[in-house]
Protein backbone atom coordinates (compact mmCIF):
# COMPACT_ATOMS: atom_id res chain seq x y z
CA UNK A 1 0.00 0.00 0.00
CA UNK A 2 2.41 2.46 0.73
CA UNK A 3 6.30 2.37 1.73
CA UNK A 4 7.52 1.37 5.09
CA UNK A 5 11.17 2.01 5.71
CA UNK A 6 14.13 -0.43 5.99
CA UNK A 7 15.34 -0.73 9.55
CA UNK A 8 18.94 -1.14 9.91
CA UNK A 9 20.71 -3.63 12.26
CA UNK A 10 21.24 -1.83 15.06
CA UNK A 11 19.25 0.85 16.55
CA UNK A 12 20.13 1.40 20.01
CA UNK A 13 22.89 0.28 22.11
CA UNK A 14 22.48 -2.63 24.51
CA UNK A 15 24.06 -1.80 27.85
CA UNK A 16 25.22 -4.41 30.79
CA UNK A 17 23.65 -2.61 33.82
CA UNK A 18 25.73 -0.94 36.10
CA UNK A 19 25.09 -0.58 39.76
CA UNK A 20 23.57 2.81 40.35
CA UNK A 21 21.89 5.44 38.06
CA UNK A 22 20.41 8.92 39.22
CA UNK A 23 17.15 7.34 37.30
CA UNK A 24 15.84 3.85 36.95
CA UNK A 25 12.84 3.55 34.59
CA UNK A 26 10.81 0.01 35.70
CA UNK A 27 9.52 -0.48 32.14
CA UNK A 28 10.97 -0.79 28.04
CA UNK A 29 7.93 0.67 26.48
CA UNK A 30 6.73 3.69 24.69
CA UNK A 31 6.58 5.53 27.88
CA UNK A 32 9.19 4.55 29.69
CA UNK A 33 11.30 5.05 26.68
CA UNK A 34 10.21 8.43 25.87
CA UNK A 35 10.37 9.42 29.51
CA UNK A 36 14.41 8.71 29.37
CA UNK A 37 14.78 10.22 26.34
CA UNK A 38 13.10 13.59 27.83
CA UNK A 39 14.73 13.28 30.78
CA UNK A 40 18.19 13.15 28.75
CA UNK A 41 17.03 15.81 26.58
CA UNK A 42 14.82 18.32 28.79
CA UNK A 43 16.49 18.05 31.58
CA UNK A 44 20.30 17.02 30.98
CA UNK A 45 19.52 14.26 33.11
CA UNK A 46 21.58 11.42 31.47
CA UNK A 47 22.00 8.81 34.15
CA UNK A 48 19.13 6.53 33.26
CA UNK A 49 18.72 3.12 32.92
CA UNK A 50 15.17 1.73 31.25
CA UNK A 51 14.71 -2.11 32.53
CA UNK A 52 13.20 -4.03 30.43
CA UNK A 53 11.68 -8.02 31.24
CA UNK A 54 11.55 -8.65 27.94
CA UNK A 55 12.43 -7.24 24.90
CA UNK A 56 12.09 -3.48 24.07
CA UNK A 57 8.86 -2.73 23.04
CA UNK A 58 7.46 -6.16 23.17
CA UNK A 59 4.59 -5.48 25.35
CA UNK A 60 1.57 -3.15 24.77
CA UNK A 61 3.86 -1.13 22.39
CA UNK A 62 3.67 -4.12 20.23
CA UNK A 63 -0.01 -4.42 20.66
CA UNK A 64 -2.10 -1.65 20.52
CA UNK A 65 -3.71 -0.34 17.71
CA UNK A 66 -2.18 3.08 16.82
CA UNK A 67 -4.87 5.27 17.46
CA UNK A 68 -3.90 9.02 18.46
CA UNK A 69 -6.38 11.65 18.87
CA UNK A 70 -6.49 13.98 21.99
CA UNK A 71 -10.69 14.63 22.24
CA UNK A 72 -11.33 13.68 25.39
CA UNK A 73 -14.14 15.47 27.60
CA UNK A 74 -12.21 17.01 30.62
CA UNK A 75 -9.62 19.34 30.37
CA UNK A 76 -7.17 17.36 32.24
CA UNK A 77 -7.26 14.51 30.08
CA UNK A 78 -7.50 17.08 26.40
CA UNK A 79 -4.53 18.65 28.20
CA UNK A 80 -2.44 15.54 28.39
CA UNK A 81 -3.49 14.29 25.49
CA UNK A 82 -3.49 17.30 23.09
CA UNK A 83 0.41 18.01 24.62
CA UNK A 84 0.76 14.50 23.22
CA UNK A 85 -0.83 15.12 19.94
CA UNK A 86 1.47 18.73 19.39
CA UNK A 87 4.39 16.81 20.06
CA UNK A 88 3.60 13.92 18.05
CA UNK A 89 3.68 16.34 14.76
CA UNK A 90 7.05 16.95 14.98
CA UNK A 91 8.06 13.67 16.77
CA UNK A 92 9.28 12.34 13.46
CA UNK A 93 12.03 15.37 13.22
CA UNK A 94 12.34 15.70 16.51
CA UNK A 95 14.11 11.95 16.73
CA UNK A 96 15.41 11.88 13.25
CA UNK A 97 13.56 8.86 12.57
CA UNK A 98 10.85 7.79 10.53
CA UNK A 99 7.42 6.68 12.72
CA UNK A 100 4.73 6.95 9.99
CA UNK A 101 2.42 9.05 12.03
CA UNK A 102 -0.14 9.81 9.97
CA UNK A 103 -2.72 12.60 10.42
CA UNK A 104 -5.96 11.04 8.61
CA UNK A 105 -8.68 11.89 11.16
CA UNK A 106 -10.62 9.91 13.52
CA UNK A 107 -14.32 9.49 13.96
CA UNK A 108 -16.19 8.49 16.80
CA UNK A 109 -19.28 7.30 15.70
CA UNK A 110 -22.66 7.84 17.51
CA UNK A 111 -25.58 5.16 17.22
CA UNK A 112 -28.17 6.65 20.02
CA UNK A 113 -29.52 9.66 20.43
CA UNK A 114 -27.59 9.58 23.96
CA UNK A 115 -24.72 9.52 22.10
CA UNK A 116 -25.24 12.24 19.86
CA UNK A 117 -26.39 14.29 22.64
CA UNK A 118 -22.55 13.05 24.50
CA UNK A 119 -20.72 13.48 21.09
CA UNK A 120 -22.09 16.74 20.84
CA UNK A 121 -21.06 18.44 23.80
CA UNK A 122 -17.41 16.41 23.66
CA UNK A 123 -17.00 18.41 20.11
CA UNK A 124 -17.83 21.76 22.36
CA UNK A 125 -15.59 20.95 25.16
CA UNK A 126 -12.87 20.27 22.78
CA UNK A 127 -13.23 23.55 20.69
CA UNK A 128 -12.85 25.43 24.54
CA UNK A 129 -10.24 23.26 25.45
CA UNK A 130 -8.55 24.38 21.99
CA UNK A 131 -8.59 20.97 20.30
CA UNK A 132 -9.59 20.28 17.09
CA UNK A 133 -13.28 18.84 16.79
CA UNK A 134 -16.36 18.77 14.59
CA UNK A 135 -19.49 17.39 14.63
CA UNK A 136 -20.65 15.44 11.69
CA UNK A 137 -23.85 14.07 10.16
CA UNK A 138 -24.29 10.41 8.71
CA UNK A 139 -23.89 11.49 5.32
CA UNK A 140 -20.80 13.54 6.11
CA UNK A 141 -19.52 10.69 8.25
CA UNK A 142 -19.98 8.89 4.73
CA UNK A 143 -18.15 11.92 3.01
CA UNK A 144 -15.36 11.46 5.26
CA UNK A 145 -15.49 7.46 5.17
CA UNK A 146 -17.29 6.06 1.84
CA UNK A 147 -17.02 2.38 3.45
CA UNK A 148 -19.38 2.69 6.33
CA UNK A 149 -22.95 1.91 6.38
CA UNK A 150 -24.61 4.59 6.98
CA UNK A 151 -28.13 2.95 6.62
CA UNK A 152 -30.81 3.94 8.90
CA UNK A 153 -31.73 0.07 8.67
CA UNK A 154 -29.10 -1.10 10.99
CA UNK A 155 -29.78 -2.27 14.13
CA UNK A 156 -27.38 0.62 15.95
CA UNK A 157 -27.99 2.65 12.98
CA UNK A 158 -24.99 5.52 12.56
CA UNK A 159 -26.98 8.74 13.75
CA UNK A 160 -23.77 11.56 13.42
CA UNK A 161 -20.14 11.05 14.43
CA UNK A 162 -17.63 13.73 16.22
CA UNK A 163 -14.46 13.86 13.63
CA UNK A 164 -10.84 14.99 14.47
CA UNK A 165 -8.97 15.73 11.56
CA UNK A 166 -5.47 15.87 13.32
CA UNK A 167 -5.97 12.52 14.58
CA UNK A 168 -4.55 9.60 13.26
CA UNK A 169 -2.13 6.54 13.48
CA UNK A 170 1.74 5.78 13.63
CA UNK A 171 3.65 2.85 13.59
CA UNK A 172 4.43 1.92 16.74
CA UNK A 173 7.09 -0.18 16.83
CA UNK A 174 9.28 2.27 14.83
CA UNK A 175 8.08 5.39 17.76
CA UNK A 176 9.34 2.27 20.31
CA UNK A 177 12.79 2.08 18.69
CA UNK A 178 13.31 6.03 17.65
CA UNK A 179 12.52 6.70 21.13
CA UNK A 180 14.99 3.93 22.10
CA UNK A 181 17.67 5.46 19.46
CA UNK A 182 17.33 8.75 20.82
CA UNK A 183 17.67 8.46 23.97
CA UNK A 184 20.79 5.81 23.90
CA UNK A 185 22.20 8.15 21.86
CA UNK A 186 22.11 10.69 24.53
CA UNK A 187 23.83 8.59 27.06
CA UNK A 188 20.60 6.27 28.63
CA UNK A 189 21.29 2.84 29.21
CA UNK A 190 18.55 0.61 27.54
CA UNK A 191 18.77 -3.08 29.57
CA UNK A 192 16.72 -6.05 28.28
CA UNK A 193 16.27 -9.17 29.78
CA UNK A 194 16.34 -7.39 33.20
CA UNK A 195 13.30 -7.96 35.33
CA UNK A 196 13.03 -6.27 38.59
CA UNK A 197 12.03 -9.13 41.50
CA UNK A 198 12.11 -6.06 44.08
CA UNK A 199 12.92 -3.32 46.13
CA UNK A 200 15.45 -2.40 48.47
CA UNK A 201 14.59 0.06 50.70
CA UNK A 202 16.22 1.94 53.41
CA UNK A 203 13.98 4.12 56.53
CA UNK A 204 11.14 3.75 54.18
CA UNK A 205 12.65 5.74 51.11
CA UNK A 206 13.22 3.00 47.92
CA UNK A 207 17.10 2.90 47.03
CA UNK A 208 16.89 0.70 44.25
CA UNK A 209 15.89 -2.36 42.54
CA UNK A 210 16.84 -6.21 42.68
CA UNK A 211 16.52 -8.09 39.11
CA UNK A 212 17.30 -10.64 37.69
CA UNK A 213 20.61 -8.60 36.72
CA UNK A 214 21.85 -7.98 40.09
CA UNK A 215 21.03 -5.35 42.08
CA UNK A 216 20.62 -1.59 40.81
CA UNK A 217 20.75 1.62 43.07
CA UNK A 218 18.69 4.40 42.21
CA UNK A 219 17.86 7.68 43.45
CA UNK A 220 14.61 7.72 41.80
CA UNK A 221 12.72 4.20 40.52
CA UNK A 222 10.07 5.39 38.22
CA UNK A 223 7.54 3.04 37.52
CA UNK A 224 6.43 2.73 33.86
CA UNK A 225 5.38 -1.21 33.72
CA UNK A 226 0.92 -0.97 32.60
CA UNK A 227 -0.63 -4.50 33.06
CA UNK A 228 2.49 -5.39 35.15
CA UNK A 229 2.47 -2.50 37.56
CA UNK A 230 0.32 -3.95 40.39
CA UNK A 231 2.54 -7.22 40.84
CA UNK A 232 5.54 -4.15 41.15
CA UNK A 233 3.18 -2.52 43.94
CA UNK A 234 2.64 -5.63 45.59
CA UNK A 235 6.96 -5.66 46.38
CA UNK A 236 6.67 -2.26 47.46
CA UNK A 237 3.84 -2.55 49.91
CA UNK A 238 1.85 0.24 47.64
CA UNK A 239 -1.50 -0.45 47.26
CA UNK A 240 -2.58 1.14 43.07
CA UNK A 241 -6.80 0.76 42.33
CA UNK A 242 -5.88 -0.64 39.24
CA UNK A 243 -7.14 -4.26 37.53
CA UNK A 244 -4.93 -5.55 34.89
CA UNK A 245 -7.34 -7.26 31.63
CA UNK A 246 -6.18 -8.74 28.43
CA UNK A 247 -7.25 -6.58 25.75
CA UNK A 248 -7.80 -7.91 22.38
CA UNK A 249 -6.67 -6.57 18.59
CA UNK A 250 -6.21 -8.49 15.39
CA UNK A 251 -5.35 -7.66 12.01
CA UNK A 252 -6.73 -8.57 8.22
CA UNK A 253 -4.91 -9.89 5.16
CA UNK A 254 -3.22 -7.24 3.17
CA UNK A 255 -5.86 -4.95 1.55
CA UNK A 256 -5.99 -2.35 -1.22
CA UNK A 257 -6.40 1.12 0.09
CA UNK A 258 -10.34 0.76 0.98
CA UNK A 259 -10.15 2.80 4.45
CA UNK A 260 -9.00 6.22 4.80
CA UNK A 261 -9.72 7.16 8.33
CA UNK A 262 -9.78 5.72 11.88
CA UNK A 263 -13.37 4.85 12.59
CA UNK A 264 -14.14 3.91 16.65
CA UNK A 265 -17.56 2.95 17.88
CA UNK A 266 -18.17 2.70 21.64
CA UNK A 267 -21.72 1.20 21.72
CA UNK A 268 -21.03 -1.80 19.16
CA UNK A 269 -17.39 -1.72 20.26
CA UNK A 270 -14.93 -1.87 17.79
CA UNK A 271 -12.19 0.35 15.88
CA UNK A 272 -10.48 -0.02 12.75
CA UNK A 273 -8.10 1.47 10.47
CA UNK A 274 -6.21 0.43 8.02
CA UNK A 275 -2.32 0.27 8.48
CA UNK A 276 0.30 1.67 6.36
CA UNK A 277 0.94 -2.06 4.34
CA UNK A 278 -2.90 -2.41 3.79
CA UNK A 279 -4.00 -4.78 6.86
CA UNK A 280 -7.00 -3.75 8.71
CA UNK A 281 -6.25 -3.49 12.27
CA UNK A 282 -9.10 -3.74 14.55
CA UNK A 283 -9.55 -3.59 18.29
CA UNK A 284 -11.95 -5.19 20.89
CA UNK A 285 -13.17 -4.57 23.93
CA UNK A 286 -11.44 -6.08 27.09
CA UNK A 287 -12.40 -9.56 28.65
CA UNK A 288 -14.31 -9.12 31.17
CA UNK A 289 -12.28 -10.58 34.07
CA UNK A 290 -8.82 -9.81 35.56
CA UNK A 291 -6.39 -11.75 33.46
CA UNK A 292 -2.39 -11.50 32.83
CA UNK A 293 -2.56 -14.04 30.00
CA UNK A 294 -1.77 -11.71 26.69
CA UNK A 295 -4.71 -13.72 25.22
CA UNK A 296 -8.12 -13.01 25.51
CA UNK A 297 -11.28 -15.57 24.50
CA UNK A 298 -12.66 -15.87 20.87
CA UNK A 299 -16.54 -14.83 21.84
CA UNK A 300 -14.75 -11.14 22.29
CA UNK A 301 -13.38 -11.34 18.90
CA UNK A 302 -16.54 -12.86 17.50
CA UNK A 303 -18.34 -9.78 18.81
CA UNK A 304 -16.02 -7.48 17.46
CA UNK A 305 -15.97 -8.33 14.12
CA UNK A 306 -20.07 -8.69 14.11
CA UNK A 307 -20.18 -5.11 14.56
CA UNK A 308 -17.68 -4.26 12.39
CA UNK A 309 -19.19 -6.03 9.26
CA UNK A 310 -22.38 -4.43 9.90
CA UNK A 311 -20.36 -1.56 10.00
CA UNK A 312 -18.48 -1.79 7.02
CA UNK A 313 -19.68 -4.46 4.62
CA UNK A 314 -16.80 -4.41 2.74
CA UNK A 315 -14.96 -6.35 5.12
CA UNK A 316 -16.98 -9.47 5.17
CA UNK A 317 -14.52 -11.30 2.42
CA UNK A 318 -11.50 -10.15 4.19
CA UNK A 319 -9.79 -13.08 6.34
CA UNK A 320 -8.31 -12.50 10.19
CA UNK A 321 -4.45 -12.88 9.71
CA UNK A 322 -3.72 -12.80 13.46
CA UNK A 323 -5.00 -11.82 16.69
CA UNK A 324 -3.58 -10.95 19.95
CA UNK A 325 -3.66 -9.63 23.51
CA UNK A 326 -2.43 -6.90 25.62
CA UNK A 327 -2.12 -6.50 29.47
CA UNK A 328 -3.90 -3.29 30.23
CA UNK A 329 -4.18 -1.81 33.55
CA UNK A 330 -7.70 -0.02 34.42
CA UNK A 331 -8.32 2.45 36.61
CA UNK A 332 -11.40 3.47 38.78
CA UNK A 333 -12.08 6.60 36.37
CA UNK A 334 -10.46 5.58 33.42
CA UNK A 335 -8.03 7.84 33.75
CA UNK A 336 -3.74 7.58 33.93
CA UNK A 337 -2.27 7.49 37.48
CA UNK A 338 1.27 9.64 37.17
CA UNK A 339 3.55 11.10 39.81
CA UNK A 340 4.31 10.87 43.47
CA UNK A 341 3.28 7.34 45.62
CA UNK A 342 3.36 8.82 49.22
CA UNK A 343 7.25 6.44 48.96
CA UNK A 344 10.38 8.42 48.80
CA UNK A 345 12.19 7.22 45.81
CA UNK A 346 9.40 6.12 43.91
CA UNK A 347 7.53 7.11 41.01
CA UNK A 348 4.50 5.70 39.22
CA UNK A 349 3.36 6.05 35.75
CA UNK A 350 0.25 3.68 35.31
CA UNK A 351 -3.48 3.46 34.74
CA UNK A 352 -3.32 4.60 30.78
CA UNK A 353 -5.66 1.54 30.01
CA UNK A 354 -6.25 0.86 26.86
CA UNK A 355 -5.48 3.98 25.62
CA UNK A 356 -1.83 4.74 26.68
CA UNK A 357 -0.34 5.04 23.53
CA UNK A 358 -1.61 7.86 22.09
CA UNK A 359 -0.36 9.43 25.42
CA UNK A 360 3.39 8.36 24.40
CA UNK A 361 5.04 11.35 23.87
CA UNK A 362 3.05 13.72 26.62
CA UNK A 363 3.61 11.35 29.40
CA UNK A 364 7.42 10.96 28.64
CA UNK A 365 7.76 14.61 28.64
CA UNK A 366 5.46 15.68 31.81
CA UNK A 367 6.91 11.91 34.01
CA UNK A 368 10.34 13.32 33.31
CA UNK A 369 9.52 16.74 34.15
CA UNK A 370 7.87 14.98 37.18
CA UNK A 371 10.88 12.76 38.24
CA UNK A 372 13.37 15.75 37.71
CA UNK A 373 11.94 17.84 39.93
CA UNK A 374 10.20 15.76 42.46
CA UNK A 375 6.88 17.65 41.79
CA UNK A 376 3.98 16.83 38.99
CA UNK A 377 4.07 19.09 35.83
CA UNK A 378 1.04 20.74 35.66
CA UNK A 379 -0.05 18.71 32.72
CA UNK A 380 -0.35 15.57 34.65
CA UNK A 381 -1.08 17.29 38.05
CA UNK A 382 -4.72 16.09 38.15
CA UNK A 383 -3.96 12.69 37.48
CA UNK A 384 -2.27 11.91 41.36
CA UNK A 385 -2.92 8.46 42.81
CA UNK A 386 -4.31 10.49 46.15
CA UNK A 387 -7.77 11.55 43.93
CA UNK A 388 -8.79 8.15 45.23
CA UNK A 389 -8.95 9.49 48.68
CA UNK A 390 -9.74 12.84 48.41
CA UNK A 391 -11.89 11.99 45.43
CA UNK A 392 -11.02 14.30 42.49
CA UNK A 393 -11.99 11.68 40.04
CA UNK A 394 -11.04 12.53 36.53
CA UNK A 395 -14.51 10.63 34.85
CA UNK A 396 -13.53 10.13 31.30
CA UNK A 397 -15.73 7.12 31.18
CA UNK A 398 -17.29 9.31 28.57
CA UNK A 399 -14.62 9.36 26.03
CA UNK A 400 -12.71 6.50 27.15
CA UNK A 401 -15.39 3.80 28.11
CA UNK A 402 -14.50 1.30 25.31
CA UNK A 403 -10.96 0.31 24.13
CA UNK A 404 -8.69 3.00 22.56
CA UNK B 1 -13.15 -19.59 26.06
CA UNK B 2 -13.41 -20.58 30.03
CA UNK B 3 -15.13 -23.24 31.41
CA UNK B 4 -17.10 -22.60 34.54
CA UNK B 5 -18.29 -24.93 36.79
CA UNK B 6 -21.43 -23.08 38.13
CA UNK B 7 -22.06 -24.72 42.16
CA UNK B 8 -25.70 -25.24 40.81
CA UNK B 9 -25.96 -26.19 36.98
CA UNK B 10 -22.30 -27.53 36.41
CA UNK B 11 -19.73 -26.54 34.21
CA UNK B 12 -20.83 -23.80 31.36
CA UNK B 13 -19.10 -21.50 29.01
CA UNK B 14 -17.50 -18.35 30.58
CA UNK B 15 -20.46 -16.13 28.46
CA UNK B 16 -23.04 -17.42 30.42
CA UNK B 17 -21.95 -15.48 33.19
CA UNK B 18 -20.74 -12.01 34.61
CA UNK B 19 -17.71 -10.91 36.19
CA UNK B 20 -18.12 -9.84 39.52
CA UNK B 21 -14.41 -9.17 40.38
CA UNK B 22 -12.77 -10.04 44.17
CA UNK B 23 -14.88 -11.67 46.12
CA UNK B 24 -15.08 -11.22 50.44
CA UNK B 25 -14.74 -7.45 50.08
CA UNK B 26 -17.50 -6.60 53.00
CA UNK B 27 -19.25 -3.31 53.09
CA UNK B 28 -17.38 -1.39 56.33
CA UNK B 29 -19.23 -2.06 59.53
CA UNK B 30 -19.67 1.25 60.77
CA UNK B 31 -18.60 3.29 57.11
CA UNK B 32 -18.60 7.16 59.23
CA UNK B 33 -15.60 6.01 61.03
CA UNK B 34 -13.39 5.37 58.34
CA UNK B 35 -11.22 7.93 57.31
CA UNK B 36 -11.04 9.55 53.53
CA UNK B 37 -8.17 7.36 52.57
CA UNK B 38 -9.66 4.02 54.28
CA UNK B 39 -13.03 5.24 52.41
CA UNK B 40 -11.11 5.47 48.90
CA UNK B 41 -9.67 2.48 49.46
CA UNK B 42 -13.17 0.41 50.11
CA UNK B 43 -14.36 1.89 47.11
CA UNK B 44 -11.38 1.69 44.53
CA UNK B 45 -8.91 -0.58 45.31
CA UNK B 46 -8.96 -4.17 45.03
CA UNK B 47 -6.40 -7.31 44.33
CA UNK B 48 -4.82 -7.63 41.20
CA UNK B 49 -2.83 -10.70 41.81
CA UNK B 50 -0.50 -12.10 39.46
CA UNK B 51 -1.54 -15.55 39.77
CA UNK B 52 -4.70 -17.06 41.56
CA UNK B 53 -7.85 -14.56 42.88
CA UNK B 54 -10.70 -15.30 45.06
CA UNK B 55 -13.21 -13.88 43.09
CA UNK B 56 -17.41 -14.10 42.55
CA UNK B 57 -18.99 -14.67 39.11
CA UNK B 58 -22.90 -14.66 38.72
CA UNK B 59 -24.76 -17.46 36.09
CA UNK B 60 -26.60 -14.55 34.47
CA UNK B 61 -27.65 -17.05 31.81
CA UNK B 62 -28.71 -19.82 33.64
CA UNK B 63 -30.02 -19.92 37.43
CA UNK B 64 -28.36 -15.87 38.13
CA UNK B 65 -27.07 -17.26 41.44
CA UNK B 66 -23.34 -15.59 42.53
CA UNK B 67 -21.07 -17.99 43.86
CA UNK B 68 -17.03 -17.43 44.44
CA UNK B 69 -14.03 -19.23 42.68
CA UNK B 70 -10.42 -19.45 43.06
CA UNK B 71 -9.31 -18.59 39.60
CA UNK B 72 -5.32 -18.52 38.46
CA UNK B 73 -5.00 -15.01 36.17
CA UNK B 74 -2.34 -16.08 34.27
CA UNK B 75 -3.19 -19.87 33.19
CA UNK B 76 -7.52 -19.36 33.11
CA UNK B 77 -7.41 -21.99 35.55
CA UNK B 78 -10.91 -22.26 37.69
CA UNK B 79 -11.09 -24.06 40.63
CA UNK B 80 -13.56 -23.63 43.83
CA UNK B 81 -13.86 -21.55 46.19
CA UNK B 82 -11.58 -23.08 48.86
Amino acid sequence: MSWVPEQPDRVWRSAEPKRRYQVVIVGGGGHGLATAYYLARNHGITDVAVLERGWLAGGNMARNTTIIRSNYLWEASAGIYEHALKLWESLEAELGYPILFSQRGVLNLAHSPQEVRDGMRRVQANLLAGVDAQWLDPMEVAEVCPIVNVSPQLRYPVLGATYQPRGGIAKHDYVAWGFARAASDLGVDIIEHCEVTGFDRRDGRVIGVRTTRGEIGAQTVALSAAGHTSVLADMVGLRVPLQSHALQALVSDLLLPVHPTVVMSNAVHVYVSQAHKGELVMGAGIDAHNSYSQRGAVHVIERQLAAAVELFPVFARAHVLRTWGGIVDVSPDASPIVGLTGIEGLMINCGWGTGGFKATPGIGWCYAHTIAHGQPHPLNAPFTLDRFTTGALVDEHGAAAVAH
Amino acid sequence: MMIITCPWCGPRNETEFHYGGEAGVAYPADPGVLSDEEWGRFLFVRSNPKGVLHERWSHNAGCRRWFSVHRDTVTHEVGPAR
